[in-house]
């Protein structure tokens, strides 16, 4: 059994001896170096570039401008295409854009023989505008005199939706007398993935076809949406993705493929390298969206659950990305993590503004959400006179529940033995009690959030994944996926996945670990914490075709009917479990053999069309330093179901760092905009990423359900750790101060603030009461 | 061009470089020593870090004419020639402490000096000394454990 062992990574050597080779590190000689020309101003328009001094500077090839590219207007989400134009991706922008509507827009390129000469020459173009006001903020796009930034789309709104599942509304539900009530908006920042490998690619031509390397989670969507935005045909796109120093999201997201697709047809198909800088990473790529949710909720005495609503905005930034989608999430998510007699509804805006534009980030809307709704639990609880850990256990979503929006059914939960696992690792009990009624400038308090998350995108879009696998000569097995390597272990669990099915040690697993799109079998790619579940089911219906053919030459050959042998440790058996052949020797005879030559192959696409959700908690203790405004993370906890794990050691790794990245999203991190819509700090000096310094001891704790859709049992993974630190952190804060903060991240700043507000500290730096 | 003399890896090498050039560029450009990543360039994630006659430095932010009679060492150095993974990075490997891999050679190139000097350190000195690291991954959760490992390894043999 492969499946639920801990082995270690496929790529682990190639990763520690420094053999792994990345986009970056895959250029061939005589590669041109590409920078971006980036628009000084958030909002306006480009009226006129002078290029004179910089096409003077000896290296420099070429220089194009939004006044030379295509003109066709592209989506850029790594989403699944849809044929049906009403769910296809907004398409707002050109490979240049004329129009500005960030800051930093991609407005021309300078391709020059050398870095040198490519920089020196950006710093002598020089750019007319025509400018705007730049819009910051939701309110100040959503104002009448604001200038519209895209012409489909007036008032700013990308979109908006609702629902309400239930009679009557909630304002009605809520009027109820004797509930106990809450109504308030909780605000999120604009943070950003900080993946250590930055966005880069390299693009050559090759047989009139362009052929481009790139750090990306999505090859195959990379090549259609090349296609879309240059009008090159689909089909002479290849796309090949290396190992990749990280996603997040943000690589699940065309962000610059295209332009140098088209820049290496510019310069006679030379390999042309475009590599952002850490800044443009930060500036010019994408980030979680920021939001303001106000969440209102209405509960007996008891804590039972009357009506919900929540109501939400989303600050987009100058593109659509991944656009409306996000927040949809969240709202879906709100309607599902707890039932309520009545009523919940919904409703959420996206609004263009000329920040960064907001993509896809771990957790998809769901860490927004989360923040919000888990703080407003407790505040409710606090209303109430309840234990937050009994109002969740009474409130929330059964076994059973069938999702009205989506039809997805909770198959299977361990949501409540995850909370009473969490709270005995921190000592809930006890330490809630302990820690009433503190006074002094240091106290401690022990908070606590849950979540579910779905595993892959069904039923909102396609769901699609192959696999094709090889027998070798020697009796190993080629495996091939479409599903992408990113750095969460995906190649080691197909790897336990193959071996499991074939019953083969892994090491006679030979995955190939790149996609390659002229060669790989189609696959969306790494995303919504989908390939152990999507992927995985294709891998075991490609695996079992594959096992079925063995099975049939060995039956030729042995003159015994298929159904009496079976595949077991590299032997062909007998019901009985005698060696009959090993399978070494028939795949030897299969490739060779004069009379009965075969190569025994298989290739299988799964489109699935099942869902099923994976559950989690996280608790925290806290100490927080109440005059200087500092949260110390005394101990801390995930627990999560995700149903059967297949790598237990990869799967605990896995939860270390979405920890990290909320503990981030707590207490540290966002980007800065000043009020031209200027990113302040996109970098990471000023960008505080969590350090070694920063991380307290992570522990994680799994609750293994066996879920009847995964393929083994498991559920999704990727993303889910991340979701429920940050309300977990905050509400650890509520308990140990009284003071519940509405707003990331809790840094100094905002905790001195809210503390003076709530009496605990004299304003101007006093002493504490 | 200015010429200069290093030891990279156990071999003398000389080399005409850019004045303007990084250590990071030369190796990477210049002699194909790949695992000396760029996340940054200026020095704050640590993702190129080598050792410079022993001491981890960025390489992104160090001038490739500051390496004249230096000795330089990179992952690559590490590697033994039966293709052996060093107790280092077999720590790596086993504690899971590698996911995408691009922090993983500077994190290493740390850890060989701080297990070089052949002392004891607690966790927390630990936190302190791969500080100048950023990882996405792994929240330094498994880094830690492999580095106490093999900073206890270390140790025992040291100390025999």
């Amino acid at each position: 059994m492969s499946v639920g062992k801990s082995i270690s990574r496929v790529d682990a050597y190639e990763k520690v001896t420094g053999r792994a080779m990345y986009t970056a590190d895959l250029e061939r000689p005589g590669t041109l170096v590409a920078r971006v020309i980036r628009s000084t101003i958030a909002n306006g328009v480009v009226k006129r570039f002078h290029l004179e001094k910089a096409l003077a500077v000896p290296g420099v090839v070429k220089i194009l401008t939004c006044f030379d590219g295509p003109e066709f207007l592209f989506p850029t989400a790594g989403h699944p295409w849809s044929t049906d134009k009403s769910h296809q991706d907004v398409a707002d922008r050109r490979l240049l854009n004329t129009r500005v509507r960030v800051w930093g827009d991609d407005i021309g390129a300078v391709i020059a023989e050398n870095e040198v000469a490519a920089q020196q020459a950006l710093r002598l173009i020089e750019v007319e505008y025509e400018e705007y006001p730049p819009l910051v903020t939701v309110e100040q796009a959503m104002a009448p005199d604001a200038t519209q930034l895209h012409p489909d789309f007036p008032g700013n709104i990308l979109k908006q939706t609702e629902f309400r599942i239930g009679e009557p509304s909630y304002t009605q539900a809520a009027e109820e007398e004797g509930l106990a009530r809450i109504s308030k908006t909780y605000g999120v920042q604009t943070v950003q993935h900080c993946h250590i490998e930055t966005a880069v690619s390299i693009a050559w031509m090759e047989k009139g076809r362009i052929v481009i390397v790139s750090s990306t989670q999505i090859p195959h969507i990379v090549r259609r949406v090349i296609g879309q935005a240059t009008g090159l045909s689909w089909g002479k796109i290849r796309v090949i993705k290396p190992y990749i120093g990280g996603g997040f999201g943000n690589k699940q997201e065309v962000l610059y493929e295209p332009l140098n697709a088209w820049l290496t047809t510019q310069v006679g198909g030379r390999p042309v390298r475009l590599e952002l800088s850490r800044e443009e990473v930060m500036a010019c790529t994408r980030v979680r969206h920021a939001m303001d949710i106000t969440i209102g909720m209405a509960a007996r005495p008891d804590g039972t659950f009357v009506a919900r609503r929540f109501e939400g905005y989303s600050n987009q930034g100058g593109y659509a990305s991944h656009g409306h989608s996000i927040i949809a999430n969240a709202a879906n998510g709100f309607r599902n993590l707890y039932t309520q007699e009545k009523v919940v509804e919904a409703q959420a805006t996206t609004v263009y503004t000329n920040l960064t534009s907001g993509g896809a980030m771990r957790g998809y809307g769901i860490p927004q959400l989360s923040f919000a709704m888990e703080s407003a639990v407790d505040d409710l609880a606090l209303q109430l006179g309840m234990d937050p850990l009994e109002l969740r256990l009474k409130n929330a979503m059964p076994e059973g529940y069938v999702d009205p929006g989506t039809g997805i059914t909770c198959h299977v939960s361990g949501l409540r033995d995850c909370m009473q696992r969490g709270a005995e690792h921190i000592g809930w009990a006890k330490k809630r009690a302990a820690y009433q009624n503190q006074t002094g400038p240091l106290r401690k308090g022990v908070g606590m959030a849950i979540f579910s998350y779905k595993t892959g995108v069904h039923p909102i879009s396609l769901e699609t994944a192959s696999c094709r696998m090889i027998l070798n000569q020697d009796g190993t097995m080629q495996l091939q996926m479409g599903a992408t390597e990113i750095g969460q272990g995906a190649d080691t669990v197909f790897t336990q996945m193959a071996a499991q099915e074939l019953e083969l040690s892994p090491e006679d697993i030979h995955i190939v670990s790149q996609q390659d799109t002229d060669v790989t079998p189609f696959d969306t790619g790494a995303y919504a914490s989908r390939q152990t579940y999507v992927s995985g089911m294709a891998l075991q219906k490609t695996a079992r075709s594959l096992k079925r053919r063995i099975l049939d030459y060995a039956s030729g050959l042995l003159e015994k009917p298929a159904d009496t042998l079976r595949l077991e440790q590299g032997n062909i058996r007998d019901v009985q479990g005698n060696d009959l052949m090993a399978l070494d020797v028939l795949a030897t005879e299969a490739f060779y053999s004069l009379e009965r030559p075969l190569h025994i192959t298989a290739e299988e696409s799964i489109h699935c069309t099942d869902n099923t959700y994976a559950f989690g908690a996280c608790f925290a203790e806290v100490e927080v330093d109440i005059p200087v405004g500092k949260v110390k993370v005394l101990d801390i906890i995930n627990v999560h179901d995700s149903g059967v794990l297949i790598n237990p050691q990869l799967a605990q790794a896995q939860v270390h760092g979405g920890m990290s990245m909320g503990l981030g999203y707590a207490l540290g991190e966002q980007l800065l905009y000043n009020d031209k819509a200027v990113p302040l700090n996109n970098n990471l000096l000023d960008y505080k990423l969590p350090t070694a310094l920063d991380t307290p001891e992570l522990y994680v704790d799994f609750v293994e359900t066996v879920d009847p859709t995964g393929p083994y049992g498991n559920k999704a993974l990727g993303e889910p750790p991340a979701i429920p630190v940050a309300p977990a952190v905050r509400n650890a804060v509520l308990h140990a101060t009284g003071v519940a903060v509405g707003s990331l991240p809790l840094n100094s700043q905002k905790l001195v603030e809210a503390f003076e507000q709530a009496g605990l500290l004299k304003k101007a730096g006093g002493e504490n009461v | 061009m200015t010429i200069i003399n290093m030891t990279v890896n156990g071999v003398p090498r000389q080399m005409a470089v850019d004045e303007r050039e990084s250590l990071a560029d030369t190796l990477r450009n210049r002699l194909g020593l790949t695992s000396v990543k760029k996340g940054c360039e200026v020095g704050e994630c640590g993702a190129c870090t080598v050792l410079i006659d022993g001491k981890a430095v960025d390489t992104c932010i160090y001038l490739s004419l500051w390496a004249d009679c230096k000795s330089i060492l990179t992952v690559e150095g590490l590697n033994r020639p039966d293709g052996e993974l060093t107790p280092i990075q077999r720590a790596f490997v086993e504690e899971a402490a590698v996911q995408c891999g691009f922090c993983t050679p500077g994190l290493i190139m740390t850890a060989v000096e701080i297990v070089g000097t052949g002392k004891t350190y607690t966790r927390e000195e630990l936190r302190r000394l791969i500080s100048g690291h950023l990882c996405r991954c792994t929240g330094y959760q498994n880094i830690l454990n492999a580095m106490e490992r093999i900073v206890e390894e270390a140790h025992k043999v040291a100390g025999k």
